[in-house]
């Protein structure tokens, strides 16, 4: 009955052990169910335990497979992963396979890691007013490290691709690794036998099969921002020959800048007309007298990117341009997949206030409203509600289509008056003070990505791009100004009430 | 409808003597308790033993041929006194329910079993619900049957032991006239496997015969002077008969070797945990064989002072492996040792970690450090080498602050999740109030993005847990409660104390027609049809049954301003006593189910279905993300766009959103960003409906070409 120690560990080579770390609904228990009756196809013992219940509901959840040559005798599997004694791991997602090199599933002597490189976004990621996605480069770098060996591309994308789930793809991608010793055509039997959706998962599993044979991991940075697109411009004859001077004008602009430059003048030039991009040029050109190639032209660079975001400001004329165009159209029918048998619906969730409205009146009108706080309520009371509305429809894309040819007048009314009057101020700000202090006038100028958004969202915008800028008088003069104001933006980046900037500003206070 | 059907595996609960059964270890349950000839059986849904009763569910129909009665009790409470059924009579029964919330609510029905105690055998199956994947307060069962005194078995996780805990628990109820708790892990609930299948049993005595022919004794019930008479009973009747009952039968098992200097006692449920520990330290094969000694308690309460002795004799030291605090079974062994007079050293919490789960590592290194201790001459040379699991190259990068946590949530599509954006956009207005929780989906809301509500109590007890907060004059509280909880026991102990106690708070009942949190049960409210319950009453009659006067109904949750307009009524109306809105939309898990496969088996029938999808215009959002701060809806989610004058990646609505509308509803309500859209796909338009679309699409393109010829554009359309 007594086992004699020393000889009894190499039996322990012949478990094989499992973990599959996805999200709810990824299918988990669908992959681990093929896992174990794969290995018992070909004659091994299988086991399968997950933990269901809450943690099903959109969060992490662990399945744990454990299988064995059938030896006559049932062995002991153990009913969860333990650190350090995984052979296969496979993360149906690039953050799990995080947690589990976190969590120590993941050694350089015996884990094969099997991951899909897609990122499904976590609930505090997507909530900061920035930036706050989690660094995908950081985990692969850390997954080559941690695995023994390692098979990382978009599953996800694969799964899709062939009208499946991810499930299917990472089957396939542990069937290519080769980490188990079971023949393709069992693994395909496998899939065939579980009977539901079997033509598009077989078409995903071959699909990573082949990806993960050829010991691909894939690129990091898919996905990540790139060149822009750049097409020829239609239009009128009259309109296309203005750009084309325009165009010429940006080209000639010192390199480090120009694709910034050529980038922010077709937004601008998009936004109102030709003319609208020659003052976006002029502008330019201000910040260009007092720049230089030893500074690497970065003021000129910073200021091609926010001042076309400043002049292309969001007002409801753009929104109503945007909603009506013609590529939007064919981008939604592509999106939700209509076709000519389809009839398609659109309708829009708009909200606009009394600023919105009267910010399309000729500015002297706009004042006079302004100038008198009652009349003003009075007519919020009237337009600010929601409005759900129909671009489908002939009545209300019509009037959003007048709203949007509204455009050509917008150089006279209030909205714009606003805008420029701002711009302008820190456009003088940024440029003073870079004669003086030139990082620090790099700083203000980037300051402009803090405004955004539309009615309230906007405001608050506005009010942290204030506050920040707020600081510039205790900072001006410092050798690190620079330094704090980008400090100061970052905090204000960090969350929706700017509690993270506030306490940024006081440590300003206290050595200012 | 529960959330997954096991219509499938019920099958295999027919199978007969001399077949093999497959599957998992709840569904090996159920048939253990068909060959045991089980005479009825109920519970209460809860993780880990959820499947439990949507297994039984899904078997009505043959556990009814058997003439087993089956019931979805109301609470774990009710479960917990239908056991009455077998103190009278030679009918065995069985409830199932999670542990130990289950038990803090059944406490009182099974203390009054427990005194008069039980002719027919009676079963609780107790998920334990502890450690990883665990949803509740972490304690242990243990207490409740020393308390009580009713026994504890906790079997090997494999599905023979589990089988044969059901027949030995059943056995031993009867041999010891005492209830009997099966407690089963989260793990061991689900794990897979197979025994030798027996047949069914049809119940000796069914209690449709009971019905017919009633017997009562005044000695059974909990009144003096009987139930002093039970307490004697119990010490002097009922231990020793489990105890020579523990014994005779062999319920605790042995492995390894006689003779040894050390030994290991453990739970039941520790087994597989124990084994896996000792095979990596060099000590057991793959089959189990040890070589250090195991004393295997199958049966945790009462433990049997003989037998553990006997184990102890010859050894020098003994660990005892028991998971969760406090630590009755070795503070018990270690009476027995002092008693006895023994020498031998008792370890335990002193190796392995007084509280959390033993996981592999917490084994590996507490067991590993026990034998370095006290049976290094049992290890072989490479594990008296220093044994630590190698958990990563040294240099492999630090991920702590880059993988983002990532708890359970709100459902794509989830009714409750406007709900709780109006509480915030409420909040904004009025200021912050004090909020209670509950249990359900609903609690989900205490985590970002809403961050709402303070505390729970129990389950229906949200209401009741903000009842001392009401004084006069002061801002007024909000409570939560779900459908669930509300029938469970919120309906009197939050609803009717609030209304008693004339309460000033309001109160809102997050109606989605299941008990969803625990996998999608019908209950009372509940309004698909259901063929063998009775479902459909109304909750907000019953809120006015018990006499609140103010009762708004909110049918369709997702109309985010009319929810917070409500809210902010409820907050600050002069009428007295509690405000109840009872805010309903049907689970969206369970609609999907039911309704998915009726709407494609619809399209491929030519018939006219329209499906609904919310989009985001890339170029209209502006990156501030102030919508997912009011929804975090797994649907709505965030790209980087391929423009190099945008620094924060946008909104985007993959293809996972079912249209539930939440996110349009805030952006208006909100008042945040004209960029979300709804788009309704018409499948099979029917004839007029497709001309005007044409009429309309002509048209449109036209007034879209004039533009373009008039001036500049950027973007290329696709045909």
């Amino acid at each position: 009955m007594t086992a004699r120690p020393g000889e009894i560990h190499s039996q322990m080579a012949g478990v094989i052990k499992i973990a599959v770390l996805a999200l709810g609904g990824q299918g988990g228990g669908v992959l681990s169910t093929w896992i174990a009756d794969l290995a018992r196809r070909r004659g091994w013992l299988a086991q399968v335990t997950s933990v269901a219940g809450v943690a099903q509901r959109t969060g992490a959840t662990i399945y744990y497979i454990e299988a064995a040559p059938d030896k006559g005798r049932a062995p002991v599997f153990a009913l969860s992963p333990a650190e350090g004694d995984v052979d296969i791991l496979l993360a149906a997602e690039l953050m799990e396979a995080g947690r589990a090199i976190q969590r120590g599933f993941v050694t350089p002597d015996r884990t094969v890691l099997i991951a899909s490189s897609h990122r499904a976004y976590a609930t505090a990621e997507k909530t900061v007013p920035g930036d706050g996605l989690a660094s995908s480069e950081e985990v692969a770098t850390a997954a080559a490290i941690a695995a023994k060996e390692l098979v990382l591309f978009d599953m996800q994308k694969i799964a899709e691709g062939a009208g499946s789930v991810i499930s299917a793809s990472l089957f396939g991608a542990l069937g290519g690794s080769g980490a188990l010793p079971f023949p393709r055509s069992e693994f395909e039997a496998t899939i065939r036998a579980s009977g539901r959706g079997v033509e598009a998962s077989l078409s995903a599993f071959a699909d990573a099969w082949a990806r993960a044979e050829e010991g691909e991991t894939s690129k990091q940075g898919e996905g990540a921002p790139g060149t822009p697109r750049v097409g020829e411009p239609q239009g009128p004859a009259k309109a296309l020959e203005e750009w084309r001077r325009l165009e010429a004008r940006a080209a000639a602009l010192p390199e480090p800048a120009r694709d910034m430059a050529q980038a922010g003048l077709r937004k601008v030039v998009d936004f109102l007309d030709p003319a609208y991009g020659a003052e976006y040029l002029d502008r330019l050109d201000r910040v260009l007298a007092i720049d230089s190639a030893n500074r690497d032209w970065a003021l000129t660079d910073m200021a091609a990117k926010y001042l076309a975001n400043a002049m292309v400001y969001d007002d409801v004329i753009r929104v109503a341009d945007l909603k009506t165009r013609a590529s939007r159209f064919s981008r939604i029918r592509g999106e939700m997949h209509v076709s000519g048998e389809h009839v398609l619906h659109l309708t829009e969730f708009m909200h606009p206030r009394a600023e919105e409205a009267i910010g399309v009146l000729p500015a002297k009108w706009a004042r006079w409203i302004e100038a008198r706080p009652r009349l003003f309520a009075w007519i919020d009371r009237r337009i600010n509600c929601g409005r759900r509305v129909r671009t489908d429809g002939l009545f209300w894309f019509g009037a959003l289509y007048l709203l949007a040819g509204l455009r050509r007048y917008r150089r006279s009314l209030r909205r714009h008056e606003i805008e420029l009057e701002h711009l302008e101020r820190w456009y003088a700000l940024a440029l003073d003070t870079a004669k003086r202090d030139y990082a620090l006038g790099v700083e203000i100028l980037a300051c402009r990505r803090l405004i955004k958004g539309y009615s309230d969202t906007h405001s608050r915008g506005t009010s942290k791009f204030d506050r920040v800028l707020s600081a510039l008088e205790m900072l001006d003069g410092r050798a690190d100004a620079a330094d704090w104001l980008r400090r100061l933006r970052e905090a204000a980046l960090q969350d929706e009430k700017g509690e993270a900037l506030e306490g940024a500003l006081k440590t300003v206070k206290s050595f200012a | 409808m529960a959330e997954r059907s096991f219509a499938k595996e019920v099958e295999h609960l027919r199978l007969r003597a001399g077949e093999e059964f497959h599957g998992e270890g709840i569904l090996a349950i159920t048939k253990a308790l068909l060959q045991c000839g089980v005479g009825y059986v109920g519970g209460y849904q809860g993780a880990p033993i959820s499947h439990l009763m949507d297994v039984l569910s899904d078997a009505e129909e043959l556990l009814g041929e058997y003439g087993v009665r089956f019931e979805a009790s109301a609470s774990e409470a009710t479960a917990a006194a239908t056991l009455a059924a077998s103190v009278h009579y030679p009918i065995r029964g069985a409830v199932t329910f999670k542990s130990t919330v289950g038990l803090n609510v059944a406490s009182d029905a099974l203390a009054n079993l427990a005194s008069g105690g039980v002719t027919g055998g009676a079963l609780l199956i107790i998920g334990e619900d502890y450690g990883e994947g665990s949803s509740i307060m972490q304690e242990r069962s243990h207490a409740f049957a020393m308390k009580s005194q009713v026994w504890l078995l906790d079997p090997r996780p494999n599905l023979p032991s589990i089988v044969k805990a059901v027949e030995d628990g059943f056995e031993l109820s009867e041999a010891s006239n005492t209830p009997v708790m099966l407690q089963v892990r989260i793990r061991a609930c689900h794990v897979t496997g197979s025994f030798p299948a027996k047949d069914n049993k049809r119940p000796p005595m069914t209690v449709a015969e009971a019905q017919n022919a009633p017997r009562r004794d005044t000695q059974r019930v909990v009144l003096p002077p009987a139930s002093y008479q039970h307490e004697q009973e119990k010490i002097a009747k009922r231990w020793p008969a489990a105890e020579s009952f523990i014994r005779e039968r062999g319920l605790n098992e042995r492995f390894g070797p006689e003779k040894a200097p050390v030994g290991i006692v453990l739970q039941g449920g520790m087994y597989n945990g124990v084994i896996r520990a000792l095979q990596r330290l060099g000590l057991a094969d793959i089959h189990g064989e040890t070589s250090v000694p195991l004393y295997v308690l199958n049966v945790t309460y009462p433990l049997i002072e003989s037998e553990f002795l006997e184990f102890c004799e010859g050894k020098r030291s003994v660990l005892v492996v028991e998971e969760g605090q406090p630590d009755h079974i070795a503070q018990t062994f270690g009476a027995m040792l002092h008693k006895a007079g023994s020498s031998v050293k008792l370890a335990g919490k002193d190796f392995l970690p007084m509280a959390g789960e033993y996981t592999g590592r917490v084994m590996l290194e507490g067991i590993g450090k026990f034998l370095h201790a006290h049976g290094a001459e049992l290890l072989p040379d490479a594990a008296r080498a220093p044994n630590e699991p190698q958990s990563s190259k040294p240099d492999t990068p630090d991920l702590s602050g880059v993988v983002p946590p990532r708890p359970p949530g709100f459902c794509t599509g989830c009714p409750e999740r406007p709900i709780f954006a109006a509480t915030k956009l409420v909040e904004q207005e009025l200021g912050s109030h004090h909020i209670a929780g509950d249990i359900g989906c609903h609690l989900f809301a205490s985590l970002p993005p809403f961050e709402i509500g303070s505390s729970t109590m129990g389950y229906g007890l949200g209401p009741a847990s903000a009842s001392a907060f009401n004084a006069a004059g002061a801002k007024r509280t909000i409570s939560f409660i779900g459908d669930g909880g509300f029938w469970h026991n919120g309906l009197n102990s939050s609803i009717g104390n609030a209304v008693y106690n004339k309460a000033d708070g309001v109160i809102v009942v997050v109606d989605n027609n299941y008990s969803a949190a625990t996998g999608g049960q019908d209950i009372l409210s509940t309004r698909a049809p259901n063929a063998s319950r009775s479902t459909g009453h109304s909750i907000v009659d019953a809120v006015k049954g018990l006499g609140v006067k103010w009762v708004r109904h909110i049918d369709r949750t997702y109309d985010v301003p009319k929810m917070r307009d409500t809210l902010r009524e409820a907050l600050t109306t002069e009428t007295e006593g509690p405000k109840v809105i009872v805010a309903s939309s049907e689970c969206m898990l369970n609609r999907q189910r039911r309704e998915k496969p009726i709407a494609t088996k619809a399209i491929k029938l030519g018939e006219r279905v329209v499906r609904p999808r919310f989009g985001v215009d890339e170029d209209v959002c502006t990156g501030d993300h102030a919508c997912m701060r009011l929804s975090g809806c797994p649907s709505l989610t965030v790209k980087h766009l391929d423009d190099p004058l945008r620094d924060d990646p946008v909104a985007h609505i993959d293809e996972s959103c079912v249209g539930c509308g939440n996110c349009g509803e805030v952006a208006d309500a909100a008042v945040l960003c004209p960029s979300f859209y709804r788009a309704d796909v018409v499948h099979n338009p029917r004839g007029f409906e497709r001309w005007l679309s044409g009429f309309r699409s002509r048209i449109i393109a036209r007034l879209q070409a004039r533009r373009a010829r008039r001036r500049l554009t950027f973007d290329e359309v696709s045909a």
